[in-house]
């Protein structure tokens, strides 16, 4: 396949699933708006960061005052999943440049991930490949850009009645619950949760880190016990 | 709020550490490998920040724990994790879990 056929078959193969991220992307934007953030800089999160789940968790810490290194550690802990594609990617991308590589790491996100590679896998040979990744990854950046902005525009006008704000514990349940495949990863969940409540009053919003990095090493011990029965 | 130089300089820190994840294999790919128990903490992360952070954001209420049935959050917030647990669609989960708030919210008024 040419790389033009390759990058068209990445975009149809992306769209469906626009369906699902554009919606999201307005209500990052909405929330963003309602919660006070300046608009260029809840749109410059969507540009510079580009990672849903991690917009919608800074927003809301950004406007509590959130001292910087929390903020990029949070970020960071929210994001560093995508440590997993890049290793699942990177035997498929070997041949290419740094530039390729590094364009293709910035615009790697969950959506395209899934999308592209169902396809690597299958095509196991194929010169411009990494274009079929390149047409899904930017078309899921350029509606999430355009969903972000219209997001900002529209929330910035609603009420503060309509509680836009508990949009987020709701997207993270929405996130959380269907990973939760095995009794380590549920334990994980409730301790972290619990420990979130418990060590609230802990400062510079320190909490839900500590609960968090506890009920991750909570999660592994009981992985690896229940992989030696 | 304002949007100072210090809160600019912070969501530049935030998307370098999000790129450097996303560019870490790619990067060292064939000259580096990771220990399983790493691979497998990562698979954990998400799971954990994010739990951490909703309990409170729906308990916690006035500076203290709200764990009555006339919190309304709690109530929507059960109702949102049934759904997500059925249908595993976040949508979803966001439009059932605002119409239960807000239905709430119309009775008690």
């Amino acid at each position: 396949m040419t790389p033009r056929s390759e990058f068209f078959a990445g975009v149809r193969a992306e769209l469906p699933l626009i369906v699902g991220v554009a919606p999201f992307g307005f209500i990052y934007g909405a929330l963003a708006a309602q919660l006070g953030l300046p608009a260029s800089l809840a749109q410059a999160m969507s540009l510079v960061i580009f990672g849903g789940a991690s917009q919608f968790i800074a927003a809301p810490l950004i406007v509590a005052g959130t001292p910087a290194l929390i903020l990029v550690l949070t970020v960071f802990a929210v994001n560093l999943r995508h440590a997993l594609y890049s290793a699942s990617l990177a035997p498929y991308l070997e041949k290419l440049s740094v530039g390729w590589k590094m364009l293709l790491a910035y615009l790697l996100t969950d959506e395209a991930y899934a999308v592209a590679i169902a396809h690597l896998q299958k095509q196991t040979d194929g010169p411009n490949r990494h274009w079929f990744l390149f047409g899904a990854e930017s078309t899921l950046w350029i509606f999430w850009q355009l969903s972000t902005a219209l997001g900002i525009f529209i929330g910035a006008q609603t009420p503060s009645e309509w509680a836009l704000d508990f949009v987020l514990p709701l997207t993270f349940i929405g996130l959380v619950i269907p990973m939760l495949r095995t009794r380590a990863f549920i334990a994980c969940a409730l301790a972290a949760a619990v420990g979130g409540v418990i060590a609230f009053g802990l400062p510079y919003k320190l909490g839900y880190i500590v609960a968090a990095m506890a009920a991750i090493a909570l999660g592994l011990t009981l992985e690896m016990r229940a992989n030696k029965t | 709020m304002e949007s100072s130089l210090e809160l600019w300089l912070t969501i530049i820190a935030c998307g370098i550490a999000t790129f450097l994840i996303r560019f870490s294999f790619i990067a060292i790919h064939g000259r580096m490998t990771m220990p399983a128990w790493f691979t497998r903490a990562l698979t954990f992360v998400p799971v954990a920040v994010l739990s951490a952070f909703t309990l409170p954001e729906i308990l916690i209420q006035n500076g203290g724990v709200n764990l009555s049935p006339f919190n309304a959050r709690l109530l929507a917030g059960i109702v949102a994790g049934f759904v997500a647990w059925r249908t595993k669609n976040v949508l979803a989960t966001i439009v059932v879990g605002m119409l239960i708030l807000w239905g709430l919210h119309f009775f008690v008024h």
